[in-house]
């Protein structure tokens, strides 16, 4: 269920309803930002239907990538 | 349990569905239930983007097309662009040399003729830069309401070399199958500006005419087996129709599959598989295998087909089944959608 | 794209399979619970890349699957009157309600529209004030903060013509059902990445201790899968099952806090039906009474709408893991894409429909 995508954040639009435009490589659409509101220009966040749902922790997903590489061994 | 891949299923509707017209399984199915046994010929048989037919010891290759498109102009082109070279592609696809076109149009009341101008001048554009005229057509009229502005029909007739056979059944097991440039970008951009699908985009539609690069083949001394354009149902609709047809097995490299990354931005975020979004001035051509490296080459060197690739091999195995190889090494096969394309939200 | 190409590595993959291979010493179910997690298996093959003792199930985690034939039905009479705009996700345009679809709807004038957002069909509503705008609220966890903005917004806008139809559901009673089950045959749980963004991971913690039941959180990229999987063949291995998480680059265990709130003003929890498995208690969203003039249900008299399953359609079985899809006898015969007659035939992400594309020749 719940097809959801990571973009970067490139503008913020603050107002009764927080929206803004994320960028999904080369596509920007605008997305409702509003259960984001840490959310800055450049974070990084995961759209499901026209909604942020998070904030991608980058230093997480760094890590991740360490136990990644570790994975393929000397 | 087995599946009879051809067993003609009865039609579900008793009424016209849009995934009748997408390209798709239901398509294929409403033409084989109720056109084709009524049309029933060797030319209709062949089951090709044009007829060949034999007129007084010459060669013609014959078809027509209808333009529906909405929106009427989308990044990159227009309707009338679409008419010309989407019927300039089809006698393109039997090796053909496109030389004459028909346009029937079905305008709706209350249709501005400022737009129509616009359109029939970007329709002579395309047809002086493909080297066809337009040389007979009809108009109608229809009560306001009952189009949608503006209904495009295309026939034409192209000259075919000599000697020369293109079509599902020449292709065999050994093939290079060639893709003349990325994937998937007509499709993106009418879906990008259509109503609903709001999205920014920089997408522009692939539209553009295909005769050169077939030309530039022949002249290159490289006879393919066959050739289709890909429209509705993408790139995978055209390998499916021809491993159906040619009865032969189509293996193609997920990874070599060229898509630009607005195309794989946009389907990510829809939910859309690329292989199955519309083109309208991408072919597919089989090459024997002994040829696809020059195929390639004189492809890459013609203007529309900088970005040629090599997606795949004929095979023997499973005729009538595409299988793709995954990015990861896996195989699955690469079905025909029963109808269009839906953006899915989970 | 960043975070997705880098997690559809074949070269990173490569040692998660070796190490999954070195890990396992004899059987293990596990049980997938999201759609997009089958759809991402399916599409990469990863199930493939397994060794054999380990068999995957597809969990009941399609919300497209799971809608009630009753609910389709009523979106298809509401959908068919003339004086309403219908806006809906694209997969549930061809899900089969007892007589038609909402795909029929369309070929027979109706306003059928298909959005990306629900804020698009709130959109509609505000361009169309004098139609009436219905947006079918189908989802899980995930798309329960979304759907409630819509609603949340038509109030403060005072748009008089939005409604929404609302069939919500909820993973964790779901999970307890397929878990209670006497004919039970999964080991561990993938948990679905997205809803556990929404509503954190604690829901969890009991299930896995009172079923002893390892629980990883996942995402939905193969790296991710593949993780996931490891993670819970470990947890088996070694005779543990708690919850952990894979999927640490988004999920917090609080889940997302603004996103919850705004749920619960909107939704309250009540019990739902489930296509092919029957009510579950407590296991659904419904709007709240403060919300009541957003509620399609009542705004259109649609009481009693609504016919019977398919009787030879065994989805609720698949759902549950119970089955495989090729193990049901309409599977492929009776019941195909082009005449779906469970919603798991229909939606991308559907255990049957995705075996139909992707499988269809193989031996399983």
């Amino acid at each position: 269920m719940c097809l959801g995508i990571p973009g970067k954040v490139v503008d913020v639009e603050e107002g009764p309803l927080r929206l803004g435009h994320v960028a999904f490589g080369d596509v920007v659409k605008e997305v409702c930002l509003a259960f984001v509101p840490a959310a800055r220009p450049g974070d990084y966040v995961v759209v499901h239907a026209g909604s942020a749902i998070e904030v991608i922790d980058e230093e997480k997903a760094l890590r991740a990538f360490e136990a990644f590489r570790l994975m393929e061994g000397p | 349990m087995d599946f009879q891949l051809n067993c003609p299923v009865p039609l579900r509707h008793d009424t016209i569905q849009m995934a009748h017209g997408g390209g798709g399984r239901m398509m294929r199915d409403l033409l084989e239930a109720v056109m084709l046994p009524a049309f029933r010929s060797e030319a209709l048989d062949a089951r090709h983007d044009a007829a060949v037919l034999s007129v007084d010891g010459c060669r013609l290759a014959f078809t027509t097309d209808t333009y529906v498109v909405r929106p009427r102009f989308f990044p990159g082109g227009n309707i009338g662009e679409l008419a010309v070279y989407g019927t300039v592609n089809d006698l393109a696809m039997a090796g053909a040399r496109p030389l004459y076109l028909s346009v029937g149009m079905v305008l709706e009341e209350g249709y501005a003729i400022e737009e129509l101008r616009r359109v029939v001048a970007s329709m002579k554009a395309a047809a002086d830069r493909c080297g066809v005229s337009i040389v007979t057509g009809d108009t109608k009229v229809v009560d306001r309401g009952k189009g949608d502005g503006l209904y495009l029909n295309t026939a034409g007739i192209g000259a075919v070399p000599r000697g020369l056979q293109v079509g599902p059944a020449q292709v065999r097991p050994g093939d290079a199958v060639l893709v003349s440039g990325d994937v998937g970008r007509h499709g993106v951009a009418v879906m990008s500006v259509r109503e609903g699908i709001a999205f920014g985009t920089p997408v522009e539609s692939d539209c553009g005419p295909l005769h050169g690069l077939v030309r530039a083949l022949l002249d290159g001394g490289v006879a393919p087996t066959c050739l289709r354009d890909a429209t509705r149902g993408g790139l995978a609709a055209v390998l499916n129709e021809i491993a159906t047809d040619g009865r032969v097995g189509v293996e193609v490299l997920e990874a070599d599959i060229p898509v630009i990354p607005g195309v794989e931005g946009a389907c990510e975020m829809l939910g859309l598989d690329p292989l199955y979004v519309a083109c309208e001035g991408r072919m597919v051509a089989f090459v024997p295998g002994d040829a696809a490296a020059r195929a390639l080459e004189i492809l890459r060197a013609t203007p529309g087909g900088e970005g040629a690739a090599r997606i795949g091999t004929v095979t023997e195995k499973g005729p009538g089944t595409v299988i793709l190889r995954t990015r990861l090494g896996t195989r699955r096969i690469l079905d025909l959608l029963s109808g269009e394309q839906l953006p899915r939200i989970c | 794209m960043r975070f997705v190409d880098e997690y559809r590595d074949a070269a990173a993959a490569r040692p998660w399979i070796e190490a999954i291979r070195a890990l396992v010493t004899r059987p293990w179910a596990i049980m997938e619970v999201c759609g997009g997690q089958t759809h991402s298996i399916v599409r990469f093959g990863i199930d493939e890349l397994l060794p054999p003792e380990i068999r995957l199930i597809h969990g009941p985690g399609c919300p497209v699957c799971v809608t009630p034939v009753e609910l389709v039905d009523k979106a298809v009479a509401i959908a068919s009157r003339p004086d309403v705009i219908f806006c809906s996700f694209g997969d549930m345009l061809r899900v089969p309600g007892s007589g038609s679809d909402l795909l029929e709807v369309k070929s027979r004038g109706g306003d059928v529209r298909i959005v990306y957002s629900p804020l698009d069909a709130l959109k509609v509503a505000q361009d169309n004030p004098l139609r009436k705008v219905v947006f079918f609220a189908v989802g899980f966890e995930t798309t329960a903060p979304a759907n409630a903005m819509a609603v949340a917004e038509a109030r403060r806008r005072g748009l008089s013509n939005f409604s929404v139809l609302v069939s919500h559901v909820l993973v964790p009673p779901a999970l307890e059902a397929v878990l209670s089950s006497p004919q039970r045959q999964v080991d561990g749980l993938l948990a679905a990445g997205h809803v556990c963004a929404i509503m954190g991971t604690g829901e969890y913690e009991p299930i896995a201790k009172r079923h002893r039941v390892p629980i990883v959180v996942t995402a939905f990229e193969p790296l991710d899968l593949l993780q996931g999987i490891h993670m819970v063949i470990r947890q088996l291995e070694e005779g543990r099952h708690e919850v952990e998480n894979q999927y640490d680059r988004l999920v917090r265990p609080e889940g997302n806090l603004p996103a919850r709130e705004l749920v619960r003003e909107v939704f309250r929890v009540k019990d739902r039906a489930w296509r092919g498995i029957g009510v579950i208690p407590m296991s659904g969203l419904g709007l709240r009474e403060a919300y009541a003039a957003f509620d399609a249900e009542r705004v259109f008299d649609v009481e009693g709408v609504g016919g019977p399953e398919s009787p030879h359609c065994r989805s609720g079985l698949v759902l549950q893991g119970i089955i495989r899809p090729r193990e049901c006898p309409a599977f492929g015969t009776l019941c195909t894409p082009d005449n779906p007659l469970g919603a798991t035939m229909v939606s991308n992400e559907g255990a049957c429909a995705a075996y139909y594309r992707y499988r269809r020749h193989a031996t399983d």
